[in-house]
């Protein structure tokens, strides 16, 4: 214990004494550290931040789209759904929801709106990550409601002429005869000046709304399924929807999630980090040549310890902590660069499209990758140092 | 039982040429506690090749020593590097401070090798040291702007700081004039005195050899008893001194040295 804390204390007063030679050899380091990480870092979070938005926007992987239609005749909506229905039942898919595009008047305060609705259902959600700002997302019980409920985006609640949901505002949708809605969530807009949007439960689409004549939609089905199961999934809905749907049907399935796109930016990160590992090399030539100048210059130093009772180890773990202090430092030194300058990067310009509401936190990976590379860097550069030391023998070092 | 015990102890190192020189070659010496012992010789006689084994720095080529009965050469490196820390303080006649290190900071060295309460106290002990040795002013100054006698204070308040049982002084007084040198001597051995350490000197100087209790030479790879006359100066190339002159070993044969020992025994 007290052997450990003294190697502590005397590599730290050695530090102290070199500080100068150790500083510069250490600017290497941590300018190193800082340039992995952050590299890290940035990759990892666009990486991120661009995967939560192609999966907002397109589903999580794998998400696979059904859609039908007919050539020759107007394919029946009812039947369409009851056979989506009943594909997601026989095989208890929990992920699954039909989504129906459509667009109807809304009386706003100011105006009557088209707006763009979509009916699906309540795993929808979850398979397209919606975190609602206000209220929430749709459950299994807004099902049973009297009117139907709305999930918006601000766009549409700015229209409405309200700042939240305390109020429990409700506004009038549909063509013909038109049914009181209640807004229970609101989403934020994907872009700034987006128009007004809602999300609709499909059970509640089918039952209060009227159908618009000319506007005729025919829901499509999205299901979510673990990515090993999503070549048996596509076969399964291939087969047993074009079965179920019967003679001059076409069925379309295609995969949505974005999968295979994001290898550009890995090349970039390699990049970078081969160059990172080789700054981080150089200085630790520059460390490890400066200790072995200094060591070389305390050999009677290092005797004056043995006359105080230091044994080889502890003079091995002594240079050796010199090294490892000062890198551990350097180290902290450089991922705190590296945080700041990534706080500070343009992320979304980096991920070239969209914006994102909250940029993910500075990956915790990447600042361990970053103190492990400098604590290694520091054994390393401390080793050769140290074995000289401990070969100096203590009288030639009181000699010398 | 004696604290110390060499029996024919010697050392021999072989040279870049590939030739053998035997420094050390047969030394016998037995120190009980509480004694302060000079030891006398020509440069190059041998007398920090034996003080450093006394010390355990060096190991001897051939022969036995005992500390407190423990034949040390059965210890192994760590132990022997404890029992160094633990057992001997030792002073340098270059001083041997460490560079750029505040007087308080070289003091407090020895004591990050010590355990306990020793350990975690060594600021305020090493500050005590330093107070007694006059030094309590001069804690924050570094060795860079100290004169010589106060560098040796600080020396020896780091050797003594951990209550070594034996102190190992190589010329202590070598580097400094003859006023402080005895200043700095009267030190060592008044703190040797009052913590009942051993003190074991190396010196040229006679007045300072004369103040221990036994004397010996160093001549020839062997250790001779000899008698000196307390004195307050005097060298020993000052009385023709035959031992710097030449090699000779044997008192009786060399008129010179006769008269050193007529002092009383
Ligand atoms: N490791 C070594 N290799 C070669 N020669 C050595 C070694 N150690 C000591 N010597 C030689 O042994 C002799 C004795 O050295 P030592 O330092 O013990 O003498 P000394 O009596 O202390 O001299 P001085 O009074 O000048 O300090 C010298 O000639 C020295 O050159
Ligand atoms: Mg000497």
């Amino acid at each position: 214990m007290t052997g450990f804390v003294g190697a502590l204390v005397e590599a730290w007063g050695e530090l102290r004494i070199h500080r100068l030679r150790v500083l510069l050899s250490l600017i290497g380091v941590a300018v190193a550290v800082a340039a992995m990480t952050g590299v890290t870092a940035l990759g990892d979070i666009t990486r991120q931040a661009q995967a939560e938005l192609s999966e907002a926007q397109s589903g999580r992987p794998a998400t696979f789209r059904v859609d039908a239609w007919s050539e020759t005749a107007t394919l029946d909506a009812t039947a369409t759904t009851a056979a989506f229905r009943e594909f997601v039942d026989r095989y208890q898919i929990e992920q699954a929801s039909l989504v129906t595009y459509s667009t109807m008047p809304v009386r706003m305060p100011m105006a009557t709106w088209d707006v763009t609705v979509q009916a699906v259902d309540p795993p929808y959600g979850t398979m397209h990550r919606i975190a609602p700002i206000h209220g929430s997302w749709f459950t299994e019980a807004d099902a049973d409601r009297f009117s139907p409920a709305l999930v918006v985006n601000e766009a549409f609640l700015r229209e409405l002429g309200v700042a939240d949901l305390s109020g429990h505002p409700t506004v009038l949708i549909g063509a013909g005869e038109p049914v009181l809605a209640t807004v229970t969530g609101v989403v934020a807009d994907l872009w700034p000046g987006a128009y007004p949007e809602a999300y609709i439960l499909s059970s509640a689409y089918e039952r209060w709304i009227p159908p618009n004549p000319e506007y005729f939609t025919v829901p499509a089905l999205e299901v979510w399924v673990p990515p090993e199961d999503a070549e048996v999934a596509e076969e399964y809905l291939n087969r047993d929807l074009t079965a179920a749907l019967g003679a001059g049907a076409q069925v379309q399935i295609y995969r949505q999630d974005a999968f295979g796109i994001e290898e550009f930016d890995r090349v970039f990160q390699l990049v970078v980090t081969g160059i990172g590992v080789l700054v981080l090399m150089l200085g630790a030539l520059s460390l490890v040549n400066i200790s072995l100048v200094t060591v070389r210059q305390r050999i009677r130093e290092i005797g004056i310890r043995r006359s105080f009772g230091a044994s080889s180890g502890r003079i091995f773990f002594s240079i050796m902590m010199e090294s490892l202090v000062a890198t551990v430092l350097a180290g902290v030194v450089g991922v705190g660069i590296a945080v700041v300058a990534v706080r500070n990067a343009p992320i979304e310009s980096l991920i070239g499209w969209g914006a994102i509401q909250d940029v993910p936190p500075f990956p915790v990976s990447a600042a361990v990758t970053g103190l492990v590379a400098a604590t290694a860097i520091g054994a390393l550069a401390g080793l050769l140092p140290a074995l000289v030391a401990v070969r100096v023998k203590p009288i030639d070092a009181i000699r010398y | 039982m004696s604290l110390l015990e060499l029996r024919g102890i010697t050392r021999t190192v072989r040279l870049p040429d590939d030739s053998r020189l035997d420094i050390l070659r047969g030394v016998d010496l037995s120190v009980g506690a509480g004694e302060h012992i000079s030891i006398v010789g020509r440069s190059g006689t041998g007398k920090s090749t034996l003080l450093n084994i006394l010390g355990l720095l060096d190991a001897p080529t051939d022969g036995e020593y005992l500390l407190d009965g423990t034949p040390i050469g059965r210890l192994g490196n760590r132990r022997r590097a404890r029992r160094r820390g633990d057992d001997f303080g030792f002073v340098f006649q270059q001083f041997n401070l460490l560079p750029g290190r505040t007087a308080l900071e070289n003091v407090i060295a020895p004591l990050l090798y010590a355990r306990g309460r020793t350990f975690w106290r060594r600021h305020s002990i090493a500050a005590s040291m330093l107070e007694r040795m006059g030094l309590g002013d001069r804690l924050e100054s570094k060795p860079e702007q100290l004169s010589g006698g106060e560098q040796q204070r600080v020396a020896i308040a780091r050797a003594l700081v951990r209550t070594p049982r034996v102190i190992l002084a190589d010329e202590p007084t070598g580097a400094l004039d003859v006023d402080t040198g005895a200043e700095i001597m009267s030190m060592l051995d008044e703190i040797a005195s009052d913590t009942g350490a051993v003190l074991i000197a190396i010196t040229h100087d006679l007045a300072v050899a004369a103040r221990a209790t036994r004397h010996f030479r160093l001549g020839e790879g062997v250790l001779t008893p000899i008698t000196i006359a307390p004195r307050t100066s005097g060298t020993l190339a000052e009385l023709g001194d035959p031992l710097t002159a030449t090699d000779v070993v044997d008192p009786e044969a060399v008129p010179a040295l006769a008269e050193v020992e007529a002092g009383p025994a």
